[in-house]
């Protein structure tokens, strides 16, 4: 048996396991009758559903013939890492080191993702984002962010 | 004279200062994510809607409707000026009004399509407010059965228009109701895929999720891609007013264009996409072998520019009168309302006149500033295009960071977001849309409610769904929408369709 396309045959594989997984998770829960269904009635049903679907859709990528066998191409591991890394980072450290370290921290990692990354540039860029959020965010619309790092004891 | 009075309080309401700036505002920044590409109306939404904790609901809404049809039109600019549709309705508009630009009549095919969409605008908004009111008296008769049935068929109608595999847009839909259900069951209080997790009894907040897959796995996708190498026409525009010929082949197009849009827009799923391609096909046809297609036709500028305002427009009727969300940004509104305390569903119109109606009269004041914004503003919209991408989307990111936090005050939707980023980015290269994913965690638990409340009251019986009429009604045209796309004539033409937006 040939794959025909692979981009249908993952997608199809995805959609069974995570049905499974929600349907298997609802056993979990009270099921309920019709005339009184449970918490568990409708993921369970759903997750059989999408399970099914999943199947229909790899069945099609096994059989149906497509140009080229749709592969799935390359990951872009470098903007992948480097943009959420940048956003993990940016969630962890903002409660202890606050907005004016943390947010110039985002930009400039995050401006590494690219093809073109000039230190200056991504240095500018950090400087007027961050002045930019904090008129916008903190000033303008007055939503509370920590400002300073702890440490200083200045709180927000 | 009910309506008289209605848009009267309506013009009342958003003619008050306060709210012309929102208006204001939200198209000025409509606009400009329609000229850029790469930052559509939905990523921007959900990076606004923290924001709009500190605003009323009016302005609030009247802001995000006008950033909704703000970006319909800037998106028609770079269409015609750089081939590059800043917004999926725009794609038809590109292949003639490109033509125009390169033959230096950019000038007229940006005043079609201005003059046409506000037109179209101010047209649908009438529709809207003509036929608003009956359709909620219809929907007060609507009970848990119907409703099931009624988010059944949009849900339908939704991936019906999706671009890519049927198959994978609904499986893609069940994934967004299960997503959903991560949450406390409203009925019994279990708390469900909570793996013990405080954050998670609540559920997950879609923002967190709209911002991971529109936000965070576009900006993944973008840097994976090589930098495309863009042609401007900067210079040639210059004499903005088309010629008397022109509007004679025009207004013909305006015309037809408006009334395809506001009847598409209406139906579930369809909106500002469907309009513009049907209405391209219909000139297309209408001309014949007269009609120069392709080759710079203004009649497939400004009809499709007229249906895709007139659809946007008018996908607000099912939002306002029935709660129910006809697209991504229609449920992005449902969530803006939620956020701000107003259960969406028939009672707004009652229950919050000023709203309602405001929001409806804004709409023509927004569609007049969009086009006095545009029209003199056009050379500053071209000079953003140089903005590199660089610099766009660390913006972006630092937007969405703030955002994110600042929903509940905590690093959590951060996290959810950098997790749903991910999701995201496995998607697009498995080219399954996220959209219907979206469409679906929304209408999950009122899905889940109305089912099992219907359930309730028939003792079990699912042929409930099947004798009450309404219910019925509605499940016959969602099976019709997907038997018809699924013929084999259809399916062709479906294909070819979407095949110019790729």
């Amino acid at each position: 048996m040939k794959i025909k396309s692979q981009r249908d045959f993952w997608s199809g594989l995805m959609f069974i396991v995570v049905g499974v997984a929600f349907a298997w998770g609802a056993t979990a829960y009270s099921f309920g009758q019709s005339a009184r269904p449970g918490p568990g009635y409708f993921p369970f049903g759903l997750g059989i559903i999408l399970a099914i679907l999943g199947a229909l859709v790899l069945f099609k990528a096994l059989t149906i013939e497509t140009e080229g066998g749709e592969p799935v191409g390359s990951f872009a591991w470098k903007p992948l890492f480097v943009i959420l890394g940048a956003v993990v980072l940016f969630g962890l450290l903002l409660p202890w080191l606050g907005l004016v370290i943390t947010l110039p921290l985002l930009i400039f990692i995050s401006s590494m993702a690219g093809d073109e990354f000039h230190w200056g540039e991504a240095l500018v860029n950090s400087a007027i984002l961050t002045v930019g959020s904090w008129f916008i965010f903190v000033y303008g619309l007055g939503l509370t962010i920590p400002m300073w790092p702890t440490i200083f004891g200045a709180g927000n | 004279m009910d309506l008289l009075n209605n848009l009267a309080l309506g013009f009342g309401v958003a003619l008050s200062l306060q709210n012309l700036a929102y208006a204001f505002f939200g198209a000025l920044l409509g606009t400009l994510i329609g000229v850029l590409p790469g930052l559509g109306p939905v990523a921007t939404i959900a990076m606004l809607l923290p924001s709009i904790y500190a605003l009323d609901a009016t302005p609030a809404l009247i802001m995000l409707a006008g950033i909704y049809y703000g970006a319909q039109y800037g998106g028609s600019t770079t269409a015609i000026l750089i081939n590059v549709p800043g917004e999926s309705s725009s794609v038809v508009t590109a292949i003639d009004g490109y033509q125009m630009a390169r033959q230096g009549r950019a000038g007229a095919a940006l005043a079609a399509a201005g003059l046409g969409s506000f037109f179209a605008g101010s047209v649908a908004t009438l529709i809207v407010a003509a036929f608003a009111p009956p359709l909620t008296e219809l929907a007060f008769k609507f009970g848990p059965a119907e409703y099931f049935s009624l988010m059944v068929l949009g849900l339908i109608g939704a991936v019906v228009l999706a671009s890519g595999s049927l198959l994978k847009a609904i499986a893609m839909i069940i994934l967004g109701l299960l997503i959903g259900q991560i949450n406390t069951d409203v009925i019994s209080g279990t708390p469900r895929y909570s793996f013990d997790i405080p954050e998670l009894t609540d559920g997950i907040g879609f923002v967190a999720i709209a911002m991971g897959v529109f936000g965070f796995g576009e900006i993944i996708a973008n840097l994976g891609r090589p930098a495309e190498h863009r042609e401007v026409f900067t210079k040639d525009v210059k004499g903005l007013w088309p010629t008397r010929q022109d509007f004679q082949d025009a207004w013909p197009a305006v015309l037809r264009g408006t009334g395809l849009g506001s009847l598409l827009g209406v139906l579930p799923g369809g909106g500002a996409l469907l309009a513009s391609f049907a209405s391209y096909t219909m000139e297309k046809k209408i001309a014949g072998d007269k009609g120069r297609f392709g080759k710079g036709d203004i009649r497939g500028v400004a009809g499709p520019e007229s249906a895709n305002n007139a659809g946007a427009q008018t996908s607000f009727i099912p939002m306002l009168t029935l709660g129910i969300p006809p697209n991504a940004v229609m449920a992005l509104m449902v969530g803006a309302m939620t956020i701000k305390g107003i259960q969406p569903g028939p009672q707004v119109m009652t229950s919050n006149p000023q709203l309602f109606w405001g929001l409806i009269a804004s709409m023509w004041i927004g569609n007049f500033m969009l086009i006095i914004l545009n029209l003199p503003l056009i050379g500053i919209w071209i000079k953003l295009l140089t903005v590199p991408y660089r610099f766009l989307y660390p913006a972006i990111l630092a937007f969405c960071c703030i955002g994110l936090y600042t929903l509940n005050n905590n690093n959590f939707d951060v996290f959810i977001a950098a997790l749903f980023g991910i999701v995201g980015y496995v998607f697009y290269k498995l080219h399954c849309e996220p959209a219907p994913l979206l469409l679906g965690f929304i209408l999950g638990p009122m899905m889940e409610e109305n089912l099992r409340r219907a359930l309730l009251l028939s003792r079990g019986d699912w042929s409930t769904f099947l004798t009450r009429p309404l219910s019925a009604g509605l499940l016959i045209a969602a099976a019709l929408m997907v038997v018809v796309v699924l013929m084999p004539t259809i399916r062709k033409k479906r294909q070819e369709a979407f095949q110019e937006e790729d």
